[in-house]
């Protein structure tokens, strides 16, 4: 199968540190879950390594459901990542 | 179903609880929660809300029905807002009815835990003197609040 192209999103300090607040990319097939995606996307640039340098405190949602990082991404039409919510 | 609004405007907490309990006799207790933006000894000038939109609101829905799961509630609203909030401003209202207190208590609890840790809203600083005060940290105290729901 060929690798699929996704939606990312960026929210709060993610996106400030990358400067997009969403862009369409084709991961390569051997990146397959959420936590592969960040230490794929690290390497993309300083600004991904810079909000991406703590991935411990990286949030991560798949078609807007809240998902770890262990959690497969194939199928996934849009990947969101942020901070940890601070709302309420 | 749970009522669930986020939007930029302000809310009116009386007039929600109002309406939740117009008409009806069965409700026996009606607890509103209001969450509101401090000073922080007036070194704040406001906060910036930002949220991930479509997914705050499914979030915030999965988390009302867990609640309508764990008690028996007759009612719930749940209103989020985002932007620009100065202190002494509204940003959050959770309204729970129940025939009993305890179930409307022990939800409007529950669901403000869950809303500080689990919905997608982010807040940042505009402080007083004009400069940004950048993003609030999240909470251990939070996270932990949270987690006494878990079972």
């Amino acid at each position: 199968m060929d690798a699929a192209a996704v939606k990312l999103s960026y929210f709060a300090w993610v996106r400030e540190r990358i400067g997009l607040a969403s862009e369409q990319i084709t991961p390569p097939a051997e990146v397959r879950t959420v936590g592969e995606l960040i230490a794929w996307l690290s390497g993309r640039g300083e600004e991904y390594a810079y909000a991406f340098e703590r991935p411990q405190f990286i949030r991560a949602a798949i078609d807007r459901v809240h998902v770890k990082h262990e959690t497969p991404i194939a199928g996934a039409r849009e990947i969101a990542f942020f901070p940890p919510m601070t709302g309420g | 179903m749970a009522t669930i609004r986020i939007q930029a405007e302000d809310f009116d907490a009386a007039a929600a609880a109002a309406a939740l309990t117009a008409g009806r006799n069965d409700v026996g207790a009606v607890v509103t929660f209001t969450g509101r933006c401090r000073s922080e000894d007036n070194t704040l000038a406001a906060l910036e809300l930002e949220h991930y939109p479509g997914m705050a609101e499914e979030e915030i829905a999965r988390v009302a029905a867990e609640a309508e799961r764990r008690w028996p509630l007759q009612g719930t609203i749940i209103i989020h807002r985002y932007g620009r909030i100065r202190p002494g401003e509204n940003i959050v209202l959770v309204v729970t009815a129940s025939s009993h207190r305890e179930a409307a208590f022990e939800a409007a609890s529950f669901l403000m835990d869950y809303l500080k840790t689990q919905a997608p809203f982010w807040k940042k600083e505009i402080r007083a003197d004009g400069s940004e005060g950048g993003w609030v940290d999240a909470k251990e105290a939070d996270d932990q609040a949270m987690e006494k729901w878990a079972k």
